[in-house]
């Protein structure tokens, strides 16, 4: 029987009751006193020379406060990336400046030019259109490839070139792979291109930055998956305040996927302006700003091989990918076609030999970072794309080429630097097949053709890192951040918790999973448990929530916290029970001295801790709060076998999916039923990449889809119901919940199956088509049909 | 937004006196006109809303004749429109029940947008548009992209609908905004077959007169299939170039004519 409570319990998502009657705080819902509203002017070309700006006259339209341009941050620092890549060479990467608002040239359309405060939002726009704004355009690079021509116009004068660097991985294996391709009995290659995406949160940004003149303290209320982050790189590196005077505030955070991780030039505006201006500076985005603000995801162009050997052993792989970074370096952009990508080259086989290399190029684009996943399913695609291919070209069983080659003896070192703790591919495959009612095919395939449909099956594996990170391994891969996380577990004195963690919360439901490993722990109920989370004036510190990390990193701290509280509660209990410490056993919420029936309650103990009239003082202090930092050992590595079925319409090239299973190991899983809503979600984001998402710039830098009426974002009627099943678990071997995570999987796990599934369609239907690059929109598909 | 003044008339009289005034702009459902008011595309004076006038609301059969008031929403329609069962799916599957809710078939035929449903079936039915002044046959009425016969200030009151004795939409959706990729809205008469086709030209909505003879004649999928729409003046968008239009026309006209009841 399903459990009720406690971790593997599936309990309702509390944080829903307010956000589904509209009691939820979004930024955008705090209004302070005394508050003004910024609009940036930004550019409209993608590429200039700011010859001139001109606010005399905006200067005195109704209602404005003030209105700031480039000009007005001498002196304050730039927008900071938070990892460097070393290159090939040994020489660090290219790392232009990023101001917060454009000097003397605009790099993107977007680029904010001018901040206009005013008392209305609507004043403030109608003072923007009142600049004289005087930019001479100049070409504009879009495509990375001619970015690198020798010719090509430079983003960033100050540059030696458009390369921000060309890094190769594992630089010392490349002659051995090249020489592995040359003895090879079969070499399969594919080139494709990996889809830029806009990430889309339902919330888009906001930002209100408040300075308080009596305390000097500056608050920034922002839209972010991690304030603290936020604090340390905008107090340090930008506006130079120290963390004792700047707090930053997450409140309720409608969805982040990514684009909410990094920090933004409006946040560091809005809480600049406010300490000159001495009121509230608030900013909402507005959708169509988010398109041309807010970082992108994915956009690489790659060429990948697979070496065979005359048994179909995987011998080698071999990779060339251009990644594109945009304008500017955003946060942790460098990091996510490197660590996060070339390390999951290995995917789920021994793979002897991995090369990789990675050249990232400056666009006039929307700069480019981490988006659900991150460099992980741009390395699942590839790959899981390549093997199909392969086994298309040796006429091989997909599934069965795969199982040959899957990793089975672990922990395994792979040839791209991670060590796999644990896994197990051969059981998630088998789940799928079960599920997904893979005998059946057939029979559904020629019910489909009996209707006129070409009827396919895709089928892919996948491996992540996520746990995101041990501190000492990211930092010699050029991390400038430690990516532990930390948790203060506070027993009030009645016996309640309030967690503060370090983890945030904009989607995944901590509110509801972390009370439930605190309850398992203590033996109390789910109701005593409460987790602050978004706020840096509560919380110790925190490295905030993305790769799915929050349970695996963050979880793990707050069970070495709770575990300290546990033990200092023993030896209350131990001094009330007059008896030796280690006798006591804490079992259902009471303390109990083994082989007697002498017990006391959880509150009893609490309360003692509060009122100290009976207490060991001389031993311990009053209290019971404990917090805890967590470093990583290791990444976890969760897994899992996907499958898709389509439909395809041959005259119209329309795709529809059939059917969709997903086999994931995601280690122990605290909340069933929370895990199946990130694995849905995560997988409509992967449909919407494979089959409708685009984000697509014309050669002049103008984004085309920049609004929902060219953008298309996946809808319920896009998606199939899903059968998911996480059932197959082989825990972490290294975090004290043995998770690994779960919200990237569907994400990076969906998008191969879909294709796959596509082009095997196309071959039930007499079309031999080797790849189609995504999104495979009607328009596509039937070009593909009818080459 | 810029800064505008709203007036909600009762009658047709009191609406045609309200939008003779300076920069003064029709409102019907606001569909369009608000997104654009929005994005500051637009600067009128004065909105004039068309909301609250009763006369220009409601779905009417009489004698082989749909009268729709231009103020009748899709929703409304599609409710209501079971003389016309080809119409009322139309109207069921425009934008999502939001729009559905507020857009109305008179703002529809005014915008007049080169990818909307309703153009389309006016077209294929020969309908007439009613205005405050005249009435306009939609041969003559729809004039290219956005663009149609109507006067400054004139205002469509009602559409006429002549009931034909089969027809069918078919629609094939642009992924991303759902408006038509290319549209195909197909009418028996009597005394013919008409065959009009949306989101595919750049001129807007306009008859495929090749595949009103074939059909005329025999109306069948088959007469169809040794046709080729031409992709001159097509459209080529990043959901689709003019080569693809050209062929989900014939595509989509096909299966109009199958599916026609």
């Amino acid at each position: 029987m399903p459990k009720d409570h406690g971790i593997g319990a599936s309990p309702k998502r509390r944080e829903d009751v307010r956000f589904l009657t509209g009691k939820g705080q979004y930024t955008d819902d705090i209004n302070l006193h005394g508050q003004t509203y910024v609009h940036f002017l930004r550019s409209d070309v993608a590429h200039g020379i700011i010859k001139s700006i001109d606010t005399s006259a905006a200067e005195n339209m109704p209602g404005v406060v003030r209105i700031f341009t480039g000009a007005d941050f001498e002196g304050v620092g730039g927008l900071p990336c938070g990892w460097q890549i070393t290159d090939r060479h040994g020489q660090p990467m290219q790392e232009p400046g990023h101001p917060v608002l454009a000097r003397g040239k605009v790099r993107h359309v977007g680029d904010p030019i001018a901040a206009i405060i005013a008392e209305t939002k609507e004043q403030a726009r109608d003072a923007a259109e009142a600049i004289e704004l005087d930019i001479e355009e100049l070409p504009a690079v879009v495509d990375m490839v001619s970015a690198l021509a020798p010719d090509a116009p430079k983003v960033h004068d100050e540059l030696t070139s458009n390369l921000c660097y060309d890094w190769g991985f594992v630089e010392e294996n490349k002659a051995a792979v090249d020489e592995a391709f040359e003895k090879a009995a079969h070499v399969t290659t594919l080139e494709l291109i990996n889809n830029r995406l806009v990430a889309n949160p339902m919330e888009p940004r906001v930002a209100v930055g408040d300075y308080n003149q009596a305390n000097d303290e500056s608050t920034l209320y922002t839209t972010s998956q991690n304030p603290h982050v936020i604090r340390l790189l905008m107090g340090a590196f930008v506006l130079g305040i120290p963390e004792h005077k700047l707090r930053v505030v997450a409140p309720d955070v409608g969805g982040g996927f990514g684009t909410k991780i990094f920090h933004y030039a409006e946040e560091a505006f809005v809480t600049f302006a406010s300490r000159q201006i001495r009121r509230p500076v608030k900013w909402t985005s507005t959708r169509s700003e988010a398109f041309m603000s807010d970082a992108h995801g994915r956009d690489h162009k790659t060429k990948i091989e697979l070496a065979l050997d005359a048994d179909n052993n995987f011998m080698a792989i071999r990779t060339d990918t251009y990644a594109n970074m945009g304008a500017y370096l955003s946060t942790f952009a460098p990091s996510v076609p490197t660590w996060l990508h070339g390390t999951l080259m290995a995917g789920n086989y021994k793979t002897p030999l991995i090369y990789v290399n990675v050249k990232a190029v400056f666009t006039n684009t929307v700069p480019v970072d981490a988006y659900r996943g991150a460099g992980r399913p741009e390395a699942t695609f590839q790959l899981e794309r390549l093997v199909d291919k392969a086994a298309r070209e040796l006429g091989v069983d997909p599934i069965a080429l795969r199982r040959q080659n899957f990793i089975t003896q672990f922990p395994y070192a792979t040839p791209v630097a991670v060590e796999y703790d644990t896994g197990d591919y051969i059981a998630t495959m088998d789940r799928m097949e079960e599920i997904m009612d893979l005998s059946g095919f057939e029979a559904r395939r020629k019910a489909s053709e009996a209707k006129g449909k070409w009827r396919g099956l895709g089928v892919n594996c996948y491996i992540e890192a996520c746990g995101i990170a041990p501190s000492n391994l990211v930092g010699q891969l050029g991390a400038r951040a430690g990516l532990y996380d930390a948790a203060t577990v506070r027993v009030n004195a009645t016996g309640s918790i309030s967690v503060m963690v370090g983890a945030h919360s904009h989607g995944q439901g901590h509110e509801t999973t972390f009370p439930q490993v605190i309850a398992e722990m203590i033996g109390i109920d789910e109701s005593q448990v409460d987790i602050v989370h978004g706020d840096s004036s509560k919380i110790p510190f925190g490295m905030g929530t993305y790769g799915s990390r929050s349970l695996a990193v963050c979880g793990s701290a707050m069970v070495r916290a709770a575990e300290k509280v546990i033990r200092k509660a023993k030896k209350i209990a131990a001094h009330l029970l007059e008896a030796s410490e280690a006798d006591i056993e804490l079992k259902d919420g009471k303390f109990s001295v083994a082989g007697t029936d002498k017990e006391c309650a959880w509150g009893d103990v609490t309360l003692a801790a509060y009122v100290p009239h009976n207490y060991p003082l001389e031993d311990i202090e009053p209290g019971l709060e404990e917090t805890a930092f967590y470093d990583p050992a290791n990444f976890t590595y969760p897994s899992g076998a996907y499958a898709c079925e389509v439909e395809v319409d041959p005259e119209t090239g329309k795709v529809t999916i059939e059917k969709f299973a997903a086999a994931d190991d995601f280690g122990n899983v605290v909340n069933p039923m929370i895990v199946e809503g990130q694995v849905h979600g995560g997988i409509a984001q992967g449909i919407g990449q494979a089959l409708l998402e685009a984000a697509v710039y014309d050669e002049n830098g103008q984004l085309q889809s920049a609004s929902y009426m060219d953008y298309a974002m996946p809808r319920a009627d896009d998606v199939p119901f899903y059968i998911v099943d996480h059932s197959c678990c082989t825990p972490c071997t290294h975090n004290p919940l043995g998770v690994k995570g779960c919200g990237e999987a569907g994400a990076i796990g969906s998008p191969p199956a879909v294709v796959n599934a596509v082009i095997d369609a196309l071959a039930s239907g007499g079309k031999n088509v080797p790849h189609i690059d995504m999104p495979l929109t009607p328009h596509r598909v039937w070009k593909a049909i009818n080459q | 937004m810029y800064a505008f003044d709203v007036t909600r008339p009762k009658t047709v009289a009191e609406a045609v006196a309200a939008l003779s005034g300076d920069e003064a702009q029709a409102l019907g459902g606001g569909q369009t006109l608000i997104p654009t008011l929005k994005q500051r595309l637009a600067a009128p004076a004065t909105l004039v809303s068309l909301s609250a006038i009763d006369e220009m609301k409601g779905v009417c059969a009489d004698g082989g004749t749909l009268t729709i008031g231009g103020g009748t929403t899709h929703a409304t329609v599609a409710a209501e429109a079971s003389a016309y069962p080809a119409l009322a799916a139309l109207a069921a599957n425009i934008g999502d029940p939001a729009v559905r809710s507020r857009g109305t078939i008179g703002g529809s035929l005014a915008n007049n947008d080169p990818s909307a449903c309703y153009p389309s079936a006016a077209l294929a039915s020969g309908a007439t548009i009613v205005t405050n002044n005249r009435e306009i046959a939609a041969d003559d009425y729809f004039q290219g992209l956005f663009t149609t016969a109507l006067n400054e200030g004139e205002i469509i009151t009602a559409v006429k609908f002549p009931v034909p004795e089969k027809a069918n939409y078919q629609k094939f959706v642009q992924p991303a905004s759902r408006f038509s990729l290319v549209g195909v809205f197909v009418a028996k008469y009597a005394d013919g077959v008409r065959v009009a086709v949306t989101g595919a030209s750049e001129n807007g909505v306009f008859r495929w007169k090749e595949a009103e003879a074939a059909l005329s004649a025999n109306f069948s999928a088959d007469a169809v299939e040794g046709l080729t729409a031409s992709a001159d003046g097509l459209i080529n968008d990043l959901h689709g170039d003019a080569e693809y239009r050209a062929h989900l026309i014939k595509v989509m006209t096909k299966r109009a004519v199958a599916a026609a009841k």
